[in-house]
């Protein structure tokens, strides 16, 4: 645990005189022999940067680099490793490796090592599969030299090296008893990769490694780490961002027994303490003056009133995101143009475990250890170096269990309290937030206004699609004014997703940019939460416009997309679309491609005229995500995305007042419960194509599910979120 | 100040406040960690155990109200985490994120001790206090319909 001198082990060193094979890639070959000495030692395979370790025993640990936060990931990325490695499923595991971007990095996110938009399948498919295949390369390389036969001559069953002419074979954990590495790990070309007929383990239902921990109490998160001489710490934060704690009234804290200290830092005071409850009790004695703050005046009501109008104003062109053909043109020679406003407010993470980390830094301040359940171990890794004025090799993070991530846990926003509080009190400090400050201190998905139009041409044809998104920019936020003026304004984590297959010859996506000094991060579904709303909401106005039927409307724009077309003829004859309701309900319908997902979904609503109450009976989902590495991992990404869905649909809402978030705990940011759940019915079809995201891209088709159903319920379109009653009971007066 | 009551079976003596929460009595003082903390306000059941038998919040439940009482978490549900309902729930794949679940298999043993068939609706309304931001309800109900069937 004493990390505190830690200096990166001379590899090499480490590696000497072994029995067992790691494969690492954190130094030029891909390959390194596994001393058993030095796991004995205590160096975890994976703590040398190594993808795998093979035992003289048999025993194989696979290193999982994606953060494990419900959605099967850690399982998932072992399948496909055990995949190509043709390793025996019964003797895997894993264990997190260390924070090396330039080994353990994803591709699809420029090498950070970070677990985010549905991409950690996807994103280490190849990655994972090709390094595999290279260990697997050289186990058979070993055996043939040992028997003296050609490698064209072997073959593997799992983890065993077959010579059928010799009739012999061999197990991985006996050549890795004897086999050297060499200095040059084969290449191997992904053409050789195992082809989906040959799979033995991917696309049938894994059990989670990490799930029989999760109910007996054991599974490890970051807020149960015990770390010896441990003390407590909590924050009261600015009410208002960016405001700094001016005057600091600590006496009534202070006189709380337990009660250590009391320090001003950046943006909050924290309050250290021997226990939990004394931090917790000293946080409410605080009296604090605040400085004032950008945000200071503003109202979120006021905002998106703002944002709505300039939305519509068509002169103020903005940033392009995307654009096709010459839309100008096609909306001036257009027989009819069709156009709408949609909004949708900010909302909550609401992740079940509270924001919370543990540090211990060393006396000369120049390095750390950290337990965390993160989605951006590198992020992390580097903002705490930068904090300490060090380097990332003197940083130790350790992963732990996420309760909960959804977009909320890749930034460092908690470091920046713990490593001082850490450093000053030269102790492990475990510093947790109170629930009501994980929600006054959210990282809300950015309120928006749309502002989506169509040009018809005379038969009725689509010819040109404009959708101006109005809202903040996270990546401003996040990550400062400076990188969102090196992407040139453009804000690519808000405008994520505002694409469609619907393929129209002319089109324009711009993004307006508004700025109001709010803490914002992305959210579930990052930016198809709002622009599936906006879209798919508008395709069915567009349907309703011309008198077609929705689904059929379409069917016919996206001719040139078989596997949407199958998605949506499915969930069609699955939900029975067409057929006779029980009255006062009825069904809606949506359609969405997300991180390569292809879904189609079906909702059937009813709605409590008096209360202004939906309520969601059944809802369908047919998903085409690619190749199905854990089938029932898919279902249950799927489910929880339904569920999640209808709580932002119906439910969710933070609002700002004078600058300061408005709410305070679940009894007034409400989040679904079991009595709200409609029954779910989820098909996958699986198709020969790589394996996609499905870890949020159910969610955005709840939205415009049920405001599409609202509106053949009641003829009246809902085009702002949530669909609370109050609103409904608002915007459908004859309720 | 001193309290004593039983933990999981054994004697637990404990220095603290008297309106210390039993939720951080213990998870921080005896390091029970399964027990989770949630809201702190008696919202979302991730702190539930049993005090006596019964269901409740322990971060609403003071140290000085626990005193020679016995106290049921989610280490000492059973032996070796094979309790019918942790069997339903490995079986049916229900955690994702896991953070809530302690708790929603704490609430749902009260209910299946006091009651050996529930109805659907009875399930529902019983664990209707008990949040799962991941959306594991449809698996968490047909869990304890599993388990009340094999006899829990």
């Amino acid at each position: 645990m004493n990390m505190i001198d830690m200096t990166m082990i001379s590899r090499r060193g480490f590696l000497e005189g072994a029995a067992g094979l790691t494969f690492a890639l954190s130094i030029p070959t891909v390959l390194i022999l596994r001393p058993a000495a030095a796991l004995a030692e205590g160096g975890s395979p994976a703590s040398i940067g190594a993808w795998v370790t093979i035992s003289p025993d048999g025993a194989i640990v696979v290193a999982v680099p994606a953060a494990e936060m419900g959605q099967g990931s850690l399982t998932g990325l072992a399948m496909v490793f055990a995949e190509e490695l043709d390793a025996d499923w019964s003797r895997v595991t894993t264990t997190y490796p260390p924070v090396i971007p330039s080994v353990f990095g994803n591709p699809i996110f420029g090498g950070t090592m970070v677990t985010f938009g549905s991409g950690s399948v996807r994103g280490y498919w190849d990655k994972i599969r090709l390094q595999a295949a290279a260990a697997r390369r050289v186990l058979m390389q070993a055996a043939a030299d040992r028997w003296q036969v050609p490698l064209a001559e072997l073959h593997t069953e799992p983890s065993l090296v077959v010579h059928a002419a010799g009739n012999r074979s061999m197990s991985y954990g006996e050549i890795a008893s004897f086999a050297q590495v060499p200095a040059t790990m084969p290449t191997i070309d992904k053409a050789e990769l195992k082809k989906t007929a040959d799979y033995r383990i991917l696309g049938k239902t894994t059990p989670r490694f990490d799930i029989p921990a999760k109910t007996t109490g054991a599974a490890e998160f970051a807020i149960d780490v015990q770390v010896p001489n441990m003390v407590y710490a909590t924050v009261l934060r600015s009410p208002v961002e960016e405001a700094v704690p001016e005057h600091v009234d600590d006496s009534a804290a202070l006189a709380v027994p337990g009660v250590l200290k009391v320090v001003p830092l950046g943006h909050s005071v924290g309050v250290v303490a021997e226990s939990v409850e004394a931090a917790f009790a000293g946080r409410a004695a605080l009296r604090v003056g605040w400085s004032r703050a950008p945000a200071d005046n503003y109202s979120s009501v006021d905002g998106l009133k703002d944002f709505l109008a300039r939305a519509g104003k068509l002169q103020d062109k903005g940033v392009s995101f995307f654009a096709v053909g010459d839309t100008d043109s096609a909306f001036a020679k257009a027989a009819k143009v069709v156009s709408a406003q949609y909004t949708t407010e900010y909302v909550y993470h609401a992740q079940m475990e509270p924001m919370n980390v543990t540090a211990m830094v060393s006396p000369s301040g120049d390095s750390a250890e950290i337990w965390i359940g993160t989605q951006g171990p590198s992020i992390n890794t580097g903002a705490a170096a930068a904090l300490l004025k060090t380097t990332p090799d003197k940083i130790k993070l350790n992963q732990l269990y996420l309760g909960g991530g959804f977009g909320r846990r890749w930034p460092a926003d908690t470091l920046p309290e713990v490593l001082p509080l850490a450093k000053l009190m030269q102790r492990p400090v475990k510093l947790i937030w109170t629930r009501e400050q994980d929600v006054k201190s959210a990282k809300m998905r950015p309120m928006t206004a749309h502002q989506v139009e169509a040009a018809l041409d005379a038969a009725g044809k689509v010819i040109g699609w404009r959708h101006r998104v109005v809202a903040e920019s996270i990546i401003a936020y996040v990550n400062g004014e400076k990188a969102l003026e090196d992407a040139k304004g453009l804000d690519i984590q808000v405008l994520k997703h505002a694409t469609h297959e619907y393929g129209i010859a002319n089109q324009s996506i711009v993004y307006l940019r508004e700025k109001r000094g709010v803490g914002l991060c992305s959210w579930r579904g990052i930016g198809a939460g709002y622009h599936k709303f906006a879209i798919e909401s508008f395709i069915d106005e567009l349907a309703a416009a011309q008198k077609a039927e929705p689904v059929q409307f379409r069917l016919d724009l996206l001719k040139h997309e078989p596997r949407a077309q199958a998605v949506i003829r499915a969930v069609a004859e699955q939900s029975g679309w067409g057929k006779p309701m029980p009255d006062g309900h009825a069904l809606g319908f949506a359609y969405a491609e997300q991180d390569g997902t292809y879904h189609a979904a079906v909702g059937e609503i009813s709605l409590d005229r008096k209360t202004g109450i939906i309520r969601v009976h059944r809802f369908w989902v047919v998903l085409d995500p690619g190749i199905v590495v854990n089938p029932d991992s898919v279902l249950a990404q799927a489910e929880g995305s339904v569920i999640f869905g209808i709580s932002g649909t119906l439910k969710e809402q933070v609002s700002i007042s004078a600058g300061q978030v408005q709410q305070n705990n679940f009894y007034d940011y409400p989040v679904l419960r079991m009595s709200e759940m409609p029954e779910i019915d989820i098909q996958i079809i699986a198709t020969d194509n790589p394996p996609q995201g499905v870890g949020e891209s159910t969610l955005p088709l709840v939205a415009p599910c049920v405001g599409n159903a609202v509106f053949r319920l009641t003829g009246r379109r809902l085009r702002a979120l949530p669909f609370s009653p109050e609103r409904i009971k608002k915007e459908l007066p004859w309720t | 100040m001193p309290f004593s009551f039983i933990v999981n079976g054994k004697l637990a003596n404990i220095d603290a406040a008297p309106d210390t929460p039993l939720l951080w009595v213990v998870r921080e003082h005896l390091k029970l960690t399964g027990t989770k903390y949630g809201c702190g306000a008696g919202m979302c059941g991730a702190c539930t155990v049993h005090l006596d038998g019964r269901a409740v919040r322990s971060c609403q439940t003071p140290i000085a109200a626990v005193t020679g009482k016995r106290v049921t978490t989610i280490e000492g549900l059973s032996a070796n985490g094979d309790h019918p309902l942790q069997k339903a729930w490995v079986d049916l794949q229900v955690p994702q994120c896991g953070y809530c679940q302690s708790g929603q298999i704490m609430q749902a043993a009260a209910l299946l001790a006091s009651k050996k068939n529930p109805s659907r609706d009875d399930i529902i309304r019983h664990m209707d206090g008990n949040i799962c931001r991941c959306g594991t309800y449809p698996r968490i109900l047909r869990a304890v319909e599993r388990a009340a069937k094999q006899g829990a």
